[in-house]
């Protein structure tokens, strides 16, 4: 086990409000667990909200957790300090959304991919081979290390950004939404390269997206995220071809297909309203505000034949919804074979 | 000669021109119509900036209860041929050529008040991000009884309940309470749906909705598309739809043009765009989109190099420099493919070497 994340927790607002305004504690990541190999990439998917960027913020240390342990190599980096902890955070590197915003308009090519060499005293003699080097394996004209961010393009850039990433050769990369402000056809240049450069590296990634067709392409196990916790994590083929969690599926079904016949054979969204707010969670399982299955559970008690817990339909502001929905949260159980998902009634035909 | 043709129009029949300027102009005389059945059709829109055309003769019609979706990266002029055909384009940006003929009447030609009048009651549009579309300041009744009177001499209580009940109907929970909200206090999706309530207000008969769930949740994005087809449904409006997601193309619309450069490349039916496919870029969009269907993890067919730069373009064919099958035939880099018929009616193509793609089979 290369990279481990240990029931890291991380909320906003509460010891920051000096004033004891009632500013409400977000919990925007909540005792979330998981863990990375060398050469696999692990997909997060999750609605904005869910807490996934925070997470991965947390990775690589742009965020110190509340609580929870982080590992590299089964170090605690949390024990770690000064020029150990340096060391590790070489290790794990962030690629941005948005390559063009975490680029110093006035710094030329060149220095910003040498910079991070620079910062951790790891620049020689050779930097400027190495500099040129980089911007080979990422598909760069080397010769243009002269120039400035701006006289790139959009997917240009984002091979800046993974050449400054790389500039450390670290073992970890933490990809927050990668492709999704590049053109259609970048974003395939930008995922092969990187498949490639995880081929020749052993290179882990933490593939933050929202767009579950790239996510299944890229990844071989996949985690789905709702509000700050894991409800889903699963092999890539096991999660896309039977979802056990009713989020995943309702997720799944909102991804349109470039398919006409199969994308009016397509069931319509399956999922009701929109996410809730971190700072104001509802009881019992998070997702039962939203959740389609729920209702159907207690329209249809017979549908739910194999369910281990009686239904018990109560009557909430949302309607009538099983009694374990509403008052128990469900945790993220293992279910064998590698997945795990935290709900109540869980789709019967994963486990298959 | 195109009159009987269905959706799609204005199809030379000749095979590459020698000189498309002169071709195009010997089509756009008269004022006949170019769809009769269509409500908005948008004939030969040219839009210059200093140094570059940023849309490029672009004919495009929608009929009465049909989606048209536009495809295109950025930069392909997707969103600027429609900001032309309404007037909105800003200076040094200007519409040199075209007409726009709402129901038949040339709105290119109206200005003021008359254009004013036709903006939002006629044609409405709904953008990408409903933040900056509504106003910071005033609250979300504020703004639609202010649209509505705009429009019609209604009284202040009048709108406001039309505004509320627009609310219902684009399913916003708590419409009344919700005329009180500052577009702040309401999420991503509750505010494209009231752009969507305002879009709708003055029962339009053209719809423009440009990449209106590019900043939305995928739950969230077809919960709104599902909204507009709904509506569109019960109101029989004509829907453009403008966006860079084959996806949502597949799930919502009839008719596709496909946008490069500030040209359409392709134009037909969605059963032909995406079933027979006659232009190397859509094609080669299509092999470059992962799905959830294809063998994961395996290399993606990468469209190599990088959109065109509109003010410097290529002599001939704007795609040739990335397109893999046209690269050094004779005619790609010297001449522009004009939109030429192919093998089927209403299904335009501008490619000279359309016939590869029928023969190899596409799709």
């Amino acid at each position: 086990m290369l990279f481990q994340i240990d029931a890291v927790s991380r909320s906003f607002g509460a010891k920051h409000s000096v004033l004891r305004s009632k500013k409400p504690v977000v919990q925007a990541v909540d005792g979330v667990s998981l863990h990375l190999d060398a050469g696999e990439t692990l997909g997060l998917v999750g609605e904005s909200g869910s807490g996934k960027s925070t997470l991965g913020r947390l990775a690589v240390r742009l965020l110190e957790p509340s609580a929870g342990r982080i590992f590299l190599d089964g170090v605690d980096i949390g024990t770690l300090g000064g020029r150990q902890l340096r060391a590790m955070r070489a290790q794990v590197q962030m690629v941005f959304q948005d390559p063009y915003g975490s680029l110093d308009p006035r710094r030329t090519v060149g220095a910003a991919i040498a910079e991070p060499m620079k910062e951790h005293g790891a620049w020689r003699a050779d930097g400027p081979a190495k500099v040129r080097e980089l911007m080979c394996t990422v598909g760069l004209n080397p010769e243009h290390a002269t120039r400035y961010p701006h006289e790139f393009s959009g997917g240009q850039r984002q091979r800046i950004g993974i050449a400054r990433a790389l500039a450390l050769n670290p073992k970890v990369l933490v990809l927050d939404e990668p492709v999704s402000a590049l053109d259609v056809s970048i974003q395939a240049q930008i995922i092969n390269l990187l498949g490639k450069l995880q081929r020749e590296r052993q290179l882990a990634y933490l593939f933050i997206a929202h767009d579950l067709a790239v996510v299944r392409h890229v990844s071989h196990r996949v985690a789905v995220m709702y509000l700050g916790r894991i409800v889903e994590l699963a092999a890539r083929n096991s999660l896309y071809a039977s979802p056990a969690h009713p989020y995943t599926e309702s997720l799944l079904a909102a991804v349109p297909v470039a398919d006409p016949a199969a994308a009016r054979a397509k069931p319509r969204a399956r999922v009701l309203g929109e996410i809730g707010s971190a700072a104001n969670l509802p009881g019992g399982c998070r997702f039962h505000p939203r959740c389609v299955r729920a209702r159907e559970l207690v329209a249809r008690p017979g549908s739910a034949n194999r369910a281990t817990i009686p239904i018990r339909p109560v009557d909430t502001r949302y309607g009538p919804l099983p009694h374990a929905c509403v008052h128990d949260d469900p945790t993220l159980a293992d279910r064998g074979d590698g997945t795990f998902v935290a709900c109540h009634y869980p789709n019967a035909a994963a486990a298959a | 000669m195109n009159s009987s043709l269905p959706a799609v129009f204005r199809i030379p029949r000749r095979h590459a021109p020698a000189d498309a300027a002169d071709a195009s102009d010997s089509i756009r005389t008269g004022e006949t119509r170019i769809d009769p059945e269509a409500v908005l059709e948008i004939d030969g829109i040219r839009t210059v900036f200093p140094g570059a055309v940023v849309v490029d003769d672009v004919s495009l019609s929608v009929r009465p209860g049909r989606t048209l979706a536009v495809v295109g990266e950025s930069g392909s002029g997707k969103s600027m041929t429609f900001l032309s055909a309404l007037g909105l384009v800003a200076p040094p940006g200007r519409v040199t050529h075209g007409r726009v003929l709402l129901d038949g009447v040339d709105i290119a030609r109206l200005s003021g008040e008359a254009l004013r009048r036709v903006r939002g009651a006629s044609i409405s549009m709904i953008f990408q991000d409903p933040m900056t579309a509504l106003n910071p300041v005033f609250t979300i009744g504020e703004q639609m009884t202010t649209l509505l009177r705009a429009h019609e001499r209604v009284s202040r209580s009048a709108a406001r309940a039309r505004a509320a009940g627009l609310l219902e109907r684009v399913r916003i929970p708590e419409a009344r309470a919700r005329l009180d909200a500052y577009p702040h206090e309401l999420s991503g999706g509750m505010r494209q749906r009231v752009l969507i309530a305002m879009a709708v207000a003055l029962r339009p008969k053209v719809v423009i909705a440009d990449e209106p769930t590019t900043a939305l949740d995928v739950t969230v994005q077809a919960q709104i598309l599902d909204l507009l087809a709904d509506l569109q449904q019960e109101t029989n409006m004509a829907m453009v739809l403008i966006t860079h997601d084959l996806g949502l193309v597949a799930r919502y619309a009839q008719d596709v043009a496909v946008m490069y450069a500030g040209r359409v490349v392709e134009r037909g039916s969605l059963e032909r765009v995406f079933g027979a496919t006659r232009h190397p870029y859509t094609q080669a969009l299509f092999r470059s989109i992962p799905d959830l269907e294809g063998e994961p993890g395996c290399a993606l067919h990468a469209i190599e190099g990088n959109p065109p730069d509109v003010a410097a373009l290529p002599a001939g064919c704007a795609f040739e420099p990335r397109c893999a099958m046209g690269r050094g035939r004779a005619n790609c880099g010297s001449m522009r493919p004009p939109l030429v018929e192919t093998d089927a009616a209403a299904h335009v193509s501008a490619c000279f070497f359309w016939h590869s793609l029928a023969t190899t089979g596409s799709a």
